[in-house]
């Protein structure tokens, strides 16, 4: 194309392995820190190569978690939560949005758009906005401490709404008038010809949901007191405490790592479909 | 949004429409309208009445000093996270755009960051920032700089700043990236045959050409400086030192789950559902026109 001269060939290489050794910095010093022993560390004298103890180190944050100064649960459970607290807020979201889509696109009824617009209105809603109250409702229902409350109060989603909603008007009508004629009712079509239509949707939703599920914060916080209900996130602050140099600094990295794999894993893996995600839900 | 052809049924379109709306009466309008009608009350010193106030709380809040320095804190966080992340994600997908070898994996090297969690990331960065312990912030201090977050407001600042926007970047970048692919070849080669060299090509034509989607992001940016760092700064500076990092959003957390002071709270809630509102509302008036532009 236009300027593939040699001489200024080498610039976007050396702009963008900047930018990666930028992004890829923090998380190898994790990995560093993560080989190396507590008192190495905390002496101030992390070398910036890798040391010996990885194996020690992983072992001790997946099944116990805790070490002399940091106490915490095994990173197996709080990963364990994690991922059910994950799992269950992406596939809520996407089931509970895909039928509203169905119902508010392929049918006429009054109140049609009034209930439209009352789930779209809930993105102008976050949670931070009504901490106390939500957190007061969901006390009220006995849902502190539950995978419930930590779960269902998220899993309403105008955003996945909107999408399924903007694809399901890109559906011709005369599909839709094929399947009538040849006899399928409202939920033969659902199932047999709109799921499968969807699926590509539903992959990349997949992939940004999950990611929102896994890296919540303050809801988390707000609901779960009890240590064993951790998720990984807010284990690992818990962790850290107020920051001290002594601490367990080996564990706290390692746990950072393995924190970070599951999500990183989703994103990378399903990267095709992810990319088509991010930029056509925010459309 | 009006298709033709519809299914008939009378009751099933409200039970599939049921479980979201139940979840959204239950968990967002209700407790909405609680932070409204609290906003208007103050509760007395043992918690077990509640005195109607009128507009006092809010009141309060708009002219209380801490507020307002806090307010302002939040304006110079969200555009320093912003500019950062924005300017350099920008940099990085115009050289991704170029025909260059490997650019698919620079592409995921620099994608992946999207999916810590912003607390990791405040871990990652305070393990790399650590006055002590940490590998740049013993550099920082071996070169003669006084570099202790915990005692320094400002340094408390950029520390977040930086955790915040590190994570930011790769969303932007994949973002501006597909926007320079969409933008037509045939117009900038055309400006490179009239003579134009690279920077005013990309001043003149590429930029602006690329504005819908440096708006959104720009609206997108700031919505996640706002709420979504909640976590890096309870992670990495808990406000703290002293109220140097406490944005609108954490003061909210503190005075209502901490301090248990309902009325203020409430108050602070409806200020910043006033600013969600105003938000969402720009990024719908951009979705239209660019609709409207194809």
């Amino acid at each position: 194309m236009i300027e593939s001269r040699s001489r200024t060939a080498w610039l976007p290489h050396l702009v963008l392995a900047l930018g990666v050794a930028v992004v890829a910095f923090p998380i190898y010093m994790a990995l560093v820190g993560s080989t190396h022993d507590a008192g190495t560390i905390g002496r101030g004298s992390l070398p910036l190569y890798p040391g010996g103890l990885a194996m020690e180190n992983y072992a001790q944050a997946w099944s116990q978690g805790s070490g002399l100064r940091v106490k915490a649960p095994p990173v197996s459970r709080m990963l364990l939560n994690s991922l059910v607290m994950a799992l269950v807020i992406a596939v809520g979201k996407i089931a509970v949005s895909v039928i509203s889509a169905y119902a508010v696109v392929f049918f006429h009824f009054p109140g049609r758009m009034f209930f439209f617009w009352m789930i779209f209105v809930t993105l102008m809603l976050p949670v931070e906005v009504r901490i106390i109250p939500t957190f007061k409702v969901v006390s009220d229902l006995g849902l502190i401490n539950t995978f419930s409350g930590l779960t269902v109060p998220l899993i309403a989603s105008a955003t996945a709404t909107l999408l399924f909603r903007q694809f399901f008007m890109t559906i011709p009508d005369n599909l839709v008038e094929a399947a009538k004629i040849d006899g399928a009712g409202p939920l033969r079509f659902f199932k047999d010809i709109l799921i499968p239509l969807s699926r590509t949707n539903i992959a990349a939703l997949f992939v940004i949901l999950f990611i929102f599920g896994w890296n919540q914060y303050l809801w988390p916080l707000l609901i779960t007191s009890s240590r064993s209900m951790d998720t990984i996130v807010i284990g690992i602050t818990k962790m850290i405490g107020t920051g001290d140099a002594q601490t367990d600094w080996n564990l706290i990295m390692a746990t950072a790592i393995l924190a970070m794999l599951p999500p990183v894993a989703v994103v990378v893996s399903m990267q095709r479909w992810f990319v088509k995600g991010l930029v056509e839900s925010e459309k | 949004m009006h298709r033709r052809v519809i299914f008939d049924g009378k009751l099933l379109p409200y039970v599939l429409l049921a479980p979201q709306v139940a979840i959204t009466l239950v968990f967002f309008f209700w407790p909405a309208a609680q932070a409204v009608y609290y906003s208007f009350f103050l509760q007395d010193a043992f918690g077990l009445r509640l005195i109607f106030v009128g507009f006092e709380n809010y009141r309060h809040v708009l002219t209380d000093p801490l507020y307002l320095a806090s307010a302002g804190r939040t304006l110079v966080f969200s555009t320093a996270v912003t500019g950062l992340s924005m300017a350099s994600a920008l940099a990085l997908a115009v050289m991704a755009d170029r025909k260059i070898r490997g650019a698919a994996v620079y592409r995921t090297l620099l994608m992946w960051p999207y999916a810590v969690a912003p607390a990791v990331a405040a871990v990652l960065w305070l393990f790399v920032l650590h006055p002590t312990i940490g590998i740049l912030g013993r550099s920082l201090r071996d070169l003669g700089v006084a570099w202790d977050y915990k005692l320094n407001g400002a340094q408390a600042m950029a520390l977040v700043i930086v955790a915040a926007a590190w994570k930011q970047v790769s969303y932007n970048f994949l973002f501006f990236l597909a926007g320079l692919q969409a933008i037509q070849k045939p117009v900038i080669e055309a400006a490179a045959i009239d003579g134009a060299g690279p920077a005013r090509r990309f001043w003149s034509i590429v930029f602006p050409l690329l504005s819908p989607t440096t708006f959104f992001l720009l609206v997108v940016n700031l919505v996640y400086a706002f709420f979504d760092t909640f976590g890096t700064i309870h992670a990495l500076t808990a406000g703290g030192p002293g109220k140097s990092t406490e944005t609108l959003i954490y003061k909210v957390y503190v005075d209502g789950v901490i301090n248990l002071d309902l009325g203020s709270s409430s108050a602070q809630s409806v200020i910043l559902l006033v600013v969600v509102m105003a938000l969402t509302a720009v990024q719908f008036r951009y979705i239209e026109r660019r609709v409207h532009y194809g």
